[in-house]
């Protein structure tokens, strides 16, 4: 497998953002009411991860280490600005559907994670491939999700209805947390069983320690030497 | 008695971490215990309180004047990250035994995305500063609720018999799941 294909499949399967290392929960929840939005939410994400981690990459030999997080901050902040208005001309519906989650994209732990972790310290043509996969495995994430909570909380698929007695809970709050839930546990399961045949110790699903996140981008270190 | 409407919507009913999904990282990752979910809340109160003021005194006395509105979200995120420095800075040496029970916590604040979502609710709903600055109190406040209850569930499930599958994030999220149904309960409060 070539560097860049192995970076796509690295971002959509191996280390996919939602379900295997757990980032940026937020938007997981609160946008995936329908499929359409997961897609929305995951494809806004993927262009920015992908433009930021191009650019940063780019200005990787320029940006000084001691005030490298806020340097990211900014460039994440322009692309998620700039993309804001895009979506507000081009996909008014979305962007109303969207709403506080588009700017928020800025504190995404992937986002940050995949800058500090990978396209500073790489040229910038993996780094595009590498924000790509990122991006879509997070838009894979969030389209599975949604489409179980709109086909249990509305009854329909993309919009097309399939049935007309939904179980709205799975479109309101709580339903977000208990079909994330059932979904990891069902991951968990094929793990295990997978690992008994082997007869190694399964790998199940960690939740992320904020605390000795691996992402040390998300704990801040703003201006700080380490 | 505005103020106390207003308060209980912030806090309980539209709920920050369980009914507008902000700042699930810390509510999922800093819940083990009940101790360092106490001392993330307070770290939240004490930040959010302070950052919905400042971003929103900056918005009306420097961003609208100046015509420069649509630069929000860049000013916004990098007045926290600054004011989160500084906090740290400044408790550091002038309240050291807060410090010590806040510190680990304030770096994790920046990337919480509740206090820049806050800060982002209170110009989209025009509320004035002082409003805004209420707002962030108490919406950080059912943050701290929230997670606290969270941790302390979390403790008694250790004691339990988990499904394999189930253990680690799933039984979390289910336990979150079933408190976010408790707190939707609340919204015939108002």
């Amino acid at each position: 497998m070539g560097k860049l294909t192995e970076r796509l499949y690295n971002g959509i399967v191996k280390e996919n953002p939602t379900f295997v290392q757990m980032l940026g929960m937020c938007p997981t929840l609160a946008v995936t009411t329908s499929a359409i939005n997961g897609i929305g939410m995951g494809l806004a994400t993927t262009v920015i991860l992908t433009l930021s981690n191009l650019f940063i990459s780019l200005l990787r030999k320029v940006i000084p280490d001691k005030v490298r997080i806020p340097a990211y901050i900014v460039i994440i902040a322009s692309f998620v600005t700039i993309v804001q208005f895009v979506m507000e001309a081009f996909v008014p519906s979305l962007y109303a559907s969207l709403g506080l989650f588009i700017p928020l994209i800025v504190v995404n732990c992937i986002i940050l994670g995949r800058a500090e972790a990978y396209a500073s310290k790489n040229k910038p043509l993996p780094s595009i491939f590498d924000g790509i996969g990122m991006g879509l495995g997070f838009t894979v994430g969030l389209t599975c999700i949604a489409m179980v909570r709109e086909l249990l909380g509305s009854g329909s698929v993309f919009g097309f209805e399939l049935f007309s007695t939904p179980i709205s809970i799975f479109i309101n709050p709580p339903g977000a947390f208990l079909v994330l839930a059932f979904l990891i546990a069902f991951l968990n399961y094929r793990n295990i069983k997978k690992a008994k045949k082997a007869g190694e110790k399964p790998e199940l699903c960690k939740l992320a320690d904020c605390a000795n996140c691996q992402n040390h981008a998300c704990a801040g270190k703003i201006g700080k030497e380490d | 008695m505005n103020v106390i409407l207003f308060a209980i919507s912030a806090a309980l009913v539209s709920n920050v971490v369980l009914s507008q999904f902000m700042g699930i990282c810390p509510f999922l990752g800093v819940s083990k215990k009940v101790s360092t979910a106490a001392g993330m809340g307070a770290a939240v109160m004490f930040v959010m309180t302070i950052a919905s003021a400042v971003t929103s005194a900056i918005y009306y006395y420097i961003l609208v004047p100046f015509e420069l509105a649509y630069l929000n979200t860049i000013v916004f995120i990098l007045v926290i990250a600054a004011l989160v420095q500084f906090v740290e800075m400044l408790l550091k040496k002038m309240v050291p035994s807060l410090y010590q029970a806040l510190g680990v916590y304030l770096p994790l604040i920046t990337t919480n995305c509740a206090v820049l979502g806050i800060a982002l609710v209170n110009v989209q709903k025009e509320l004035s500063v002082l409003m805004s600055t209420l707002n962030g109190l108490f919406s950080a406040l059912g943050f701290a609720i929230a997670i606290i209850i969270l941790a302390g569930i979390r403790e008694k499930i250790e004691a339990n018999d988990v499904p394999e599958s189930f253990k680690g994030a799933p039984i979390v999220l289910i336990t979150a799941g079933l408190m976010a149904m408790a707190f939707m309960g609340l919204a015939g409060m108002i």
